[in-house]
């Protein structure tokens, strides 16, 4: 592993089975009557988070937690940024006070790169712009994993807004480094012109991705990210893309149910499909701690380079 | 120590727990530290069982997050971490402790920080196949295979037919 995590382009094959392997240890410690290891006692990780979000950060400090480590949660609203203090300002501080790890989510694609050239610490990317959200599609994997046993060979949909997605990105990359047969489906307006170079099987025809998929993985309609019009109606993209009862019956008879969260109900996912039986959402959530556990635990050790 | 004599230290191990612990056979519990303490923990089970007709619980445990050297290395990856898997309650159990090797004692310390994270045992025993001196911490095992007094410039390798297809124990030099 390198020093940072700042997308899964960086990684190889044999990084993401370390991952996912260590998770697996992770979990276990989750399930005790002491959910705490002492593994990075003395050790400061600051979370900086650009973007609102409960689900990640909530995550990660408690992954944080479980490892012993002190963390400290800085929120940074649009308006302090309005103060006038650039990004690399902003890192040079908080690097002058010498955290271990930082964790970052910013609007701005890229920001955890440039964080990552400025810091002796170690950035983690917790979410950029529409480029990367690594953790999440190691969780993801995790989770596949451990239902399906594999993931080389599977048939995973990805349907949704395909074009402001990060998870999106992640995803691809990963499931392609290890093999799945990884189809995206989405409205023309919201599919973006990478994944012409990545072996990703696009279509518009939600029900064509989701026939005979293993895994059938929703992404949010990010409505803060839209500045012009991508779709009609919600109610007309949820009656060609929403993931309905209807269409899950095309799938294969044991497939799972993803969505990175937060779901917009009756948008890109329909409500008794969220809570139904092929739903694994809540244990992406739950795997969300162990894979990020991993990850500190993983970063915090020496590099290959150092 | 070839595969003749591990497996008579072992039966005597096995031999000197029933008899230490006649009373209260069904408080014990084995645990083994991974990754050679696990088979062993398992053999003195089955070996337990045939000499006393009581099933013990065996467990593994894998130390790596509780190791007192484990962020102090800058270089080099870190050490790949295996699952601890105790399935049964430690509370009020009588521990049975068992690793390969006993050395600076600094596993044995990780192991034990990590135990009392699960529970409260009644006691904690410690058992080691090997015992090659050069303690660093207050530690002593109270059932040893085999006493192996070595050298700092040695190493002492343990070989299970479980894992490496034969059992056996060889002490290298370093300068081989």
């Amino acid at each position: 592993m390198k020093k940072d995590l700042l997308g899964i382009a960086d990684l190889t094959a044999d990084d993401i089975h370390l991952v996912l392997d260590t998770a697996e240890a992770m979990r276990e410690v989750g399930q005790r009557p002491i959910k705490k290891v002492p593994t990075l006692r003395g050790k400061t990780v600051v979370n900086l988070f650009y973007e609102p979000s409960t689900r990640t950060r909530t995550s990660f400090e408690i992954a944080e937690k479980r490892l012993s480590a002190d963390t400290l949660n800085i929120a940074v609203a649009a308006s302090s940024v309005l103060k006038g203090e650039t990004l690399a300002d902003t890192a040079m501080n908080i690097e002058a006070m010498a955290p271990d790890m930082i964790v970052m989510r910013h609007a701005s694609s890229g920001a955890p790169y440039l964080l990552a050239r400025i810091c002796k610490s170690r950035i983690i990317n917790a979410g950029d712009g529409m480029h990367e959200h690594p953790t999440q599609a190691l969780l993801d994997a995790f989770t596949i994993r451990e239902r399906k046993g594999r993931i080389e060979g599977l048939k995973v949909a990805i349907v949704g807004d395909l074009l402001h997605s990060r998870v999106l990105r992640s995803n691809v990359l990963l499931l392609t480094k290890l093999g799945a047969d990884v189809w995206a489906s989405g409205p023309q307006t919201l599919v973006p012109p990478f994944l012409d170079a990545l072996a990703v099987h696009v279509t518009t025809d939600a029900d064509e991705a989701v026939r005979d998929a293993d895994v059938v993985m929703l992404l949010r309609i990010q409505h803060e990210r839209m500045t012009g019009a991508f779709v009609p109606s919600l109610r007309e993209y949820f009656n060609t893309f929403g993931m309905t009862s209807a269409r899950v019956a095309n799938a294969k008879p044991d497939v799972i149910i993803m969505h990175p969260g937060p779901m917009n109900r009756g948008v890109e996912i329909a409500s008794d499909v969220a809570d139904g039986p092929f739903s694994v959402i809540l244990e992406q959530v739950a795997n969300g701690v162990a894979v990020r556990m991993a990850v500190l635990y993983l970063l915090a050790g020496g590099t290959e380079g150092d | 120590m070839d595969a003749d004599r591990m497996g008579r230290s072992l039966a005597r191990i096995a031999h000197e727990i029933v008899e230490r612990n006649a009373a209260a056979l069904n408080e014990l519990a084995l645990v083994g530290i991974r990754t050679r303490g696990v088979p062993i923990a398992r053999r003195l089970a089955h070996t337990i069982r045939d000499v006393s007709r009581h099933d013990i619980p065996t467990g593994a445990l894998d130390i790596t997050l509780y190791r007192d050297d484990l962020m102090r290395h800058a270089v080099g990856p870190q050490p790949v971490i295996k699952k601890t898997e105790i399935p049964f309650s430690i509370d009020d159990k009588r521990i049975l402790l068992v690793d390969d090797v006993l050395y600076t004692g600094r596993t044995i310390r990780a192991a034990l920080d990590a135990l009392i994270d699960f529970g409260r045992p009644r006691a904690i025993q410690l058992i080691v196949l090997v015992d090659r001196g050069h303690r660093e911490l207050p530690i002593k095992a109270d059932y040893v295979g085999k006493n192996l007094p070595t050298s700092l410039s040695q190493s002492v390798q343990v070989h299970l037919l479980e894992i490496d297809g034969r059992d056996e124990v060889e002490v290298h030099d370093a300068s081989a």
